[in-house]
């Protein structure tokens, strides 16, 4: 019997010609990837469990992106990116993209794959759910507490059980009005918010084939919302080519074998879905955004290492040009990299931040985590009352934005913008010819 | 016998980390002892209003060692202040009919609170304020309020780590870090 391609990586990582559902194995670690909500705490397991003075395993390993409290006054936030600043000194850690530098970058999960740090086949943890992402380029990818990510530190190592894979198989071509989004909205509202716990899901088939390395990574980044361990795409000419434009280190992709075993395996077909939203307050709360014009919204919010992507502005600037929004709409590019994609590309001669200003959205903001979860109480797009939120960030839980009150739809920055120019929310079609 | 006594504290499905500690205090650090306090006094405080508070106003514990839920507890972010926070408001044990994956590891890896899984929905059995007794060992919770008992299950394949008391003592017990 074959493996699929998460097993092939762990076995690999394992040191093991085979490896199963259900085994747990060490793996050797290739990233770890911290930033300033998590990275002091993981600082202070480590320092605590291996000694004040110890160091770390790999310093070209470690990988620390401060993005979550970064454009706020909070003093205990500026206090948690000091200590990262003193421990990446003390262990001389070449890869700290630090706030308030030209060497800053924005939000990880952007800014990670951006700066060269995945390559297809190896191993990657960070001290964050939404790490899942990097699977987008055909590595394994998953989210780990402070504890895990204090032993990776000071080991290079972790003791991991291999998931089970759930293979999803997207065929047919993607109409010009379908996201990423909406794939994995639909697959979340299918398998449900606990559907994938504990399992890896495996995306392929011809309509994942055509997506942008950016739009795989749509899909990867949500599978922790039906609790996914890692979301998984196998490499293709694509990823090569974006790999080794960021990157000269090499690396070898592995793929699944034919008889790999899966423990299901469902299939879409991309021309018959349609744009749609997650109502509150679970993502896997599916439905059609043509068949939900009545809810009436009070602001818009572009933004997330889920849809703050250049690939995200473009396709909102799509919908947006020419047209004016009726609701306060945000906008919070993931990283600087993003951000000054929206000043230099161009659309019938006008850039993205010339026809975003004509529409009337908020002024760009500054890249980082931003609303996408709330933060201190002077977070830029925080919800503070009832506010209705079309948004295309991941996460619809009570409170996530800020407020327990607010109600948050997600979707994909076409449908958002669609439904900033209405005020309600609408399928991105009415404004497609 | 190991055994775990006291008031409980119950909630439904989907129970996520946004929910058990909202991210305006993520900025605390679980290492620093006086944050690691401030934490548990949060816990719990973003369950949306009309829930009986978890922590009363201007307590920093909690007066329920024992939450019992319903399926997928502790969904969402991978933030170890999650388990933190009911560890630090004094909180011994979680009883879910299931929980979300890094959640669970998260419990077992710190050695905050025991994760234990309910054969049935047990959140339905159980009305919070409730007393409650865990048999650790004999894998069994007593409703002392109703008289009922139920079995739960085994910790299964993190049993070592959990008995050694987290991934660090776990390690050095079976020889991979010194
Ligand atoms: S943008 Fe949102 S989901 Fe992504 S890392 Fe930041 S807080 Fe998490």
């Amino acid at each position: 019997m074959g493996m699929t391609l998460t097993e092939k990586i762990l076995a690999r990582a394992a040191g093991k010609r085979v490896v199963g559902p259900g085994d747990n194995v060490w793996v050797e670690v290739d990233i770890l990837l911290t930033h300033d909500v998590c990275g002091p705490g993981t600082i202070g397991v480590f320092q605590r469990e291996f000694g004040r003075m110890a160091k770390v395993w790999d310093p070209s390993k470690v990988v620390i992106i401060p993005d979550h409290y970064i454009f706020t006054a909070d003093e205990m936030s500026h206090r948690n990116v000091e200590s990262l600043r003193t421990f990446v000194k003390e262990q001389s850690l070449p890869y700290y993209y630090d706030p308030g530098t030209p060497n800053y970058k924005g939000v990880c999960h952007v800014a990670l794959p951006q700066t060269g740090h995945v390559r297809p086949g190896e191993v990657i943890f960070g001290t964050d759910s939404h790490t899942c992402t990097h699977g987008a380029l055909g590595a394994f990818a998953t989210g780990i507490g402070n504890t895990d990510a204090g032993f990776i530190m000071g080991t290079g190592k972790l003791l991991i059980k291999v998931p089970k894979t759930l293979r999803f198989t997207v065929d047919g071509t993607v109409p010009r009005y379908l996201m990423g989004k909406d794939i994995i909205l639909k697959i979340i509202g299918d398998i449900g918010f606990d559907g994938a716990s504990y399992c890896a899901m495996e995306f392929r088939g011809d309509a994942i084939n055509q997506l942008s390395i950016e739009e795989r990574m749509t899909i990867c980044n949500m599978v922790i919302e039906a609790g996914g361990k890692n979301g998984i795409i196998a490499p293709d000419e694509k990823t090569f080519e974006y790999v080794k434009a960021r990157t000269d280190k090499p690396f070898e992709a592995l793929y699944s074998d034919t008889d790999a075993r899966v423990e299901c395996d469902r299939v879409y077909d991309a021309s018959k879905l349609e744009p749609c939203v997650a109502e509150p307050h679970v993502p896997s709360n599916f439905a059609l955004a043509r068949e939900r014009n009545d809810v009436k919204l009070d602001r818009a919010y572009i933004g997330s290492c889920t849809g703050g992507k250049i690939t995200d502005f473009v396709a909102a600037a799509r919908i947006l040009k020419g047209q004016k929004v009726a609701i306060p709409t945000f906008l919070v590019p993931a990283t600087v990299e993003v951000a000054e994609a929206i000043m230099s590309s161009m659309i019938d001669g006008k850039s993205l931040v010339e026809i975003f200003a004509e529409a009337g959205c908020e002024d760009v903001a500054p890249p980082s985590c931003a609303a996408c979860l709330g933060g201190p109480t002077d977070t830029f797009g925080r919800t503070t009352g009832k506010e209705a939120v079309i948004s295309t960030t991941n996460r619809n839980f009570p409170g996530r934005m800020g407020s327990k009150q607010s109600r948050i739809y997600l979707a994909s920055p076409l449908t958002a913008a669609a439904s900033a120019i209405r005020g309600r929310i609408t399928d991105p079609r009415e404004f497609m010819s | 016998m190991k055994t775990i006594r006291g008031s409980v504290y119950v909630l439904k499905d989907d129970i996520d980390t946004d929910q058990i500690i909202p991210a305006q205090y993520l900025n605390l650090v679980p290492t620093i002892p006086e944050e690691y306090t401030k934490l548990g006094s949060h816990a719990l405080s973003g369950l949306p209003d009309g829930h009986t508070l978890f922590v009363k106003p201007g307590a920093i514990k909690a007066e329920y060692p024992v939450i019992i839920a319903g399926r997928n507890f502790g969904c969402g972010s991978s933030r170890e202040h999650a388990p933190v926070c009911l560890g630090a408001a004094g909180v011994k044990a979680v009883i879910a009919e299931s929980y979300a994956r890094i959640f669970f590891r998260n419990c077992v890896a710190t050695g905050e609170l025991y994760p234990f899984e309910s054969g049935q929905r047990l959140c339905d059995l159980f009305k919070t304020g409730d007393q409650a007794e865990i048999n650790v060992e004999g894998a069994q919770v007593t409703n002392l309020t109703s008289g009922q008992s139920y079995s739960i299950k085994e910790l299964g394949a993190v049993a070592p780590v959990v008995e050694a008391g987290g991934i660090f003592a776990y390690a050095r017990k079976s020889g991979i870090i010194k």
